[in-house]
């Protein structure tokens, strides 16, 4: 687990384009032995094909590396070296191309986006929940932060010819997700589906390249890590007293539990993006970037069918609820207990950050403004069709 | 005795990297061992002497079980260290035939040592016919090299009318091609490969797959750098569909295999595949690529190979549960598997990860895509071995293992790891 969180945190931190893969790919090894480990049954197979997956996404990001490397000025791995790399002018059309797609493969099936989300509802279903905590929480927030860190100010111009694909794709995504979440009869499924919805909206807000839509990315980055660890929390205080997580299974818990049933509420309401928590900030900040896009002309449909997502996302969840904790108890739930008190601290801290990010995120939207700024001027295309 | 021959090579190897030199011979200009070039001989040199030092350490005992005669194979193995070093220095295509021969002829015979063995006498049959066959081709493409040339030397510069290359020479370079390609066992030349390395008594599949794959290699990248290095573009297109060819063919194949010695034997053509890699882009990455890559493959297989060959079953299921009793053995070989797979922190990672810089830098992103994407496919068998050992549970027939094994396993465990942060302990040697 600490292998894992210093993979992690030297992807985050890492300026150097070559460190920034190798521990990328270092995170991938504990994981890999903590789901075989210790996860349910069928781990095996689902954590070789979740390794082999984003393995294949990550040896492709190393050749865009590479090339990009070679038309640095100074041959340098550097983030600077790869911003001044100017690859607009230096590179064909063609190859531009190319390598945004190879680049963005890895960080589409780390995110992950709609066509290459296969991988994610059975590992997550099948990965023991501290790891499903540290993959949904923290390892799909590389994938976002890849590709606002390395992807867009290195290749603007493809970001900005293939940004409709990429949005479509996303908005897809949010939406089939979605509506699979609907379907789910287990827990953690729900849940991963519903990270699915989630982040594609990141990624649409990601492409549509607005001041706002950039800053609700990167609080939504925060707020969605806090929320679904709640989530994941819930779901392992549930599987630890009932050895279940099938919705059909459950019911009627909060008359047994009202403390569980109370925090476990409003985290799924942040989820939903309910005024007042900070799920609320990321996504209307990020609907409104989306709404006001300059880059795309279809923004007023993406934005649209994205806002369906809320909606779908208030179904799930509140079937969710409802199946878990109204209704009547059955044999297996009238034997419930309430949560003990360092699992109230727990989910206390997490409703508390929720709740206070959501009525005063003023200074996360402080933390990253610099840095939005930089980032629009470095993507700014417009210049290159005003000649 | 051997041991302490071998250990004072070393020494005498190093030596003569720092510039002392303890046998000065004239060689007329034949073999190069000054110079740019003749450091990374050197170099190499020194690589496949620690190489084999390590393969001793390990698996001297399992030569034993083999056969009656046991001091002829150390013979026969100081002798192919001999044909390496000429193979890996010659600046005269004769001195890379005796070479590539000195290298071949003792390895027939250690294939089939295994005399009662029907298998054994199969796979030194066919491995001599087959490297005869390639070696015959090798001296028509030497004759014809010749006739266009006028000269052995490869390091005499060429003058071609008009800059035409004359067909003569490109006929013998294509033989030579082939014949190379025969002998480090690249696709469409590889069908011998597996038979034989399956049929060889497994210590001695060890010491073939690794350190003559990788000398091959070597000889193959100096014929072609100084010899043909004029005329690229005659065959740097052939080069590439080989070594596509060869991750293909070598990788696909690996995943469908049921034995841990087969797997073994395609994952050697497979990363000869990746060797080819370098052959193909043919500048300074290449070489320090090659020389990481030769030291990181070997002592990787080598030791996988080590433990390989003491079990009695090689199917993946004898190693279910290999953790469970031998923690310390199976943290080591998920090591080797790691750096043979290309997971960054072991040498394999580095070596691959040159081996692409060459070929992105060499003019074809598509041939790298391709590369990686192969790649991919090998972490499946390489992470079936180290699902077997961990996470399947069952109950091995655990081989004797001395202490010393263990030590020599770790030792060369965090030698691959050190390799793979600082890569430059080795290839700096290529410069200084």
């Amino acid at each position: 687990m600490l292998l894992t969180q210093a993979g992690l945190m030297g992807v985050f931190t890492a300026t150097d384009a070559l460190l920034f893969y190798f521990f990328w790919e270092l995170a991938l090894i504990p994981v890999y032995f903590l789901c075989s480990g210790w996860g349910g049954e069928k781990r095996i197979a689902v954590t070789f094909k979740f390794f082999i997956y984003t393995f294949t996404g990550s040896v492709l990001m190393l050749i865009g590396l590479l090339y990009i490397y070679f038309q640095t000025p100074d041959h340098s791995f550097a983030l600077e070296s790869f911003y001044a790399a100017d690859l607009e002018r230096t590179v064909a059309g063609r190859t531009q191309t190319l390598l945004f797609w190879i680049l963005f493969i890895a960080f589409a099936i780390k995110m992950p986006v709609f066509p290459f989300h296969t991988w994610q509802p059975d590992t997550y279903e099948q990965s023991p929940n501290a790891v499903t905590m540290v993959l949904s929480g923290i390892m799909v927030k590389m994938g976002v932060f890849g590709v606002i860190r390395w992807v867009l100010p290195v290749l603007p111009l493809s970001a900005y010819a293939w940004g409709d694909v990429v949005m479509s794709l996303s908005v897809a995504g949010i939406i089939y997700a979605s509506i699979i979440a609907l379907q789910q009869d287990d827990l953690k499924r729900l849940i991963a589906y519903s990270s699915i919805a989630h982040i594609g909206l990141m990624a649409t807000a990601i492409f549509a390249e607005t001041k706002s839509g950039f800053q609700g990315v990167m609080i939504q980055m925060f707020s969605h890590g806090i929320n679904i660890i709640g989530l994941w929390i819930v779901v392992e205080l549930i599987e630890r007293q009932f050895k279940t997580r099938k919705l059909s299974e459950l019911g009627g818990i909060a008359q047994k539990a009202p403390a569980l049933a109370t925090l476990l509420v409003i985290v799924a309401l942040a989820n939903v993006a309910l005024p007042l928590t900070n799920g609320f900030i990321g996504e209307f900040l990020m609907f409104n970037g989306i709404w006001n896009s300059g880059v795309t002309s279809y923004r007023m449909i993406f934005a649209a069918v994205a806002g369906l997502s809320i909606i779908l996302a208030a179904a799930y969840t509140l079937r969710m609820i409802q199946k878990i904790f109204f209704g009547n108890t059955n044999n297996l739930t009238a034997m419930a207990h309430d949560i003990r008190v360092n699992e109230r601290v727990a989910l206390s801290v997490i409703v508390g950050l929720i709740v206070l990010f959501g009525i005063y995120p003023q200074p996360l939207l402080n933390i990253t403004n610099g840095f939005v700024e930089n980032l629009l001027r470095e993507i700014n295309v417009a210049p290159m069709f005003s000649k | 005795m051997a041991l302490l021959l071998l250990f004072a090579i070393i020494v005498i190897n190093i030596l003569e990297l720092n510039g002392i030199l303890i046998f000065d011979v004239n060689t007329r200009g034949m073999l190069d061992f000054e110079g740019a070039d003749g450091r990374f001989a050197l170099l190499f040199t020194l690589v496949v002497n620690i190489s084999t030092f390590a393969f001793f350490l390990l698996s001297a005992r399992d030569m034993e079980k083999v056969g009656l005669d046991y001091s002829d194979y150390f013979a026969l193995i100081f002798f192919i260290l001999a044909g390496i070093v000429l193979a890996s220095s010659f600046k005269s295509l004769l001195m890379l035939f005796l070479g590539i021969e000195i290298i071949s002829i003792p390895l027939y015979i250690l294939t089939g040592s295994s005399k009662r063995n029907l298998k054994s006498n199969e796979a030194s049959l066919k491995y001599f016919l087959m490297g005869s066959f390639s070696t015959g081709l090798m001296l028509m493409g030497i004759a014809l090299v010749y006739g266009a040339t006028g000269t052995f030397q490869t390091d005499v510069k060429q003058v071609f009318i008009e800059n035409k290359v004359p067909v003569l020479l490109i006929a013998g370079m294509m033989m030579l091609l082939f014949s190379m390609s025969f002998k480090v066992s690249a696709a469409p030349f590889h069908f011998w490969t597996p038979d034989v390395y399956d049929g060889a008594p497994t210590v001695f599949t060890s010491f073939m797959a690794t350190i003559v794959k990788v000398a091959s290699f070597v000889a193959f990248m100096r014929l072609f750098e100084d010899a043909f290095g004029q005329v690229q573009s005659e065959w740097k297109l052939l080069v590439s569909i080989i070594a596509a060819a060869t991750l293909f063919i070598g990788n696909i194949t690996a995943v469908f295999q049921q034995s841990v010695k087969r797997m073994l034997a395609y994952s050697s053509i497979s990363q000869a595949g990746f060797m080819m890699l370098a052959v193909y882009a043919m500048n300074a990455d290449a070489r320090e690529g090659l020389i990481l890559y030769a030291a990181a493959y070997s002592l990787a297989t080598i030791g996988i190979f080590g433990v390989v060959a003491k079990m009695n079953d090689l199917s993946f299921d004898a190693f279910n549960g290999f953790a469970k009793q031998e923690p310390v053995i199976a943290a080591t070989l998920v090591i080797f598997l790691l750096s043979l797979a290309g997971i960054p922190l072991t040498a394999g990672f580095l070596s691959k990860f040159y081996m692409l810089k060459a070929t992105v830098n060499g003019g074809s992103i598509w041939l790298a895509i391709f590369a990686v994407l192969m790649a991919a496919v090998s972490v499946y068998y390489y992470f079936r071995l180290i699902q077997a050992m961990y996470f399947r549970s069952g109950t091995v027939a655990v081989p004797q293992m001395s202490q010393g094994f263990r030590i020599t396993m770790i030792t060369i465990a965090a030698i691959t790891i050190i390799l793979g942060i600082f890569p430059n302990i080795l290839t700096n040697w290529l410069y200084f």
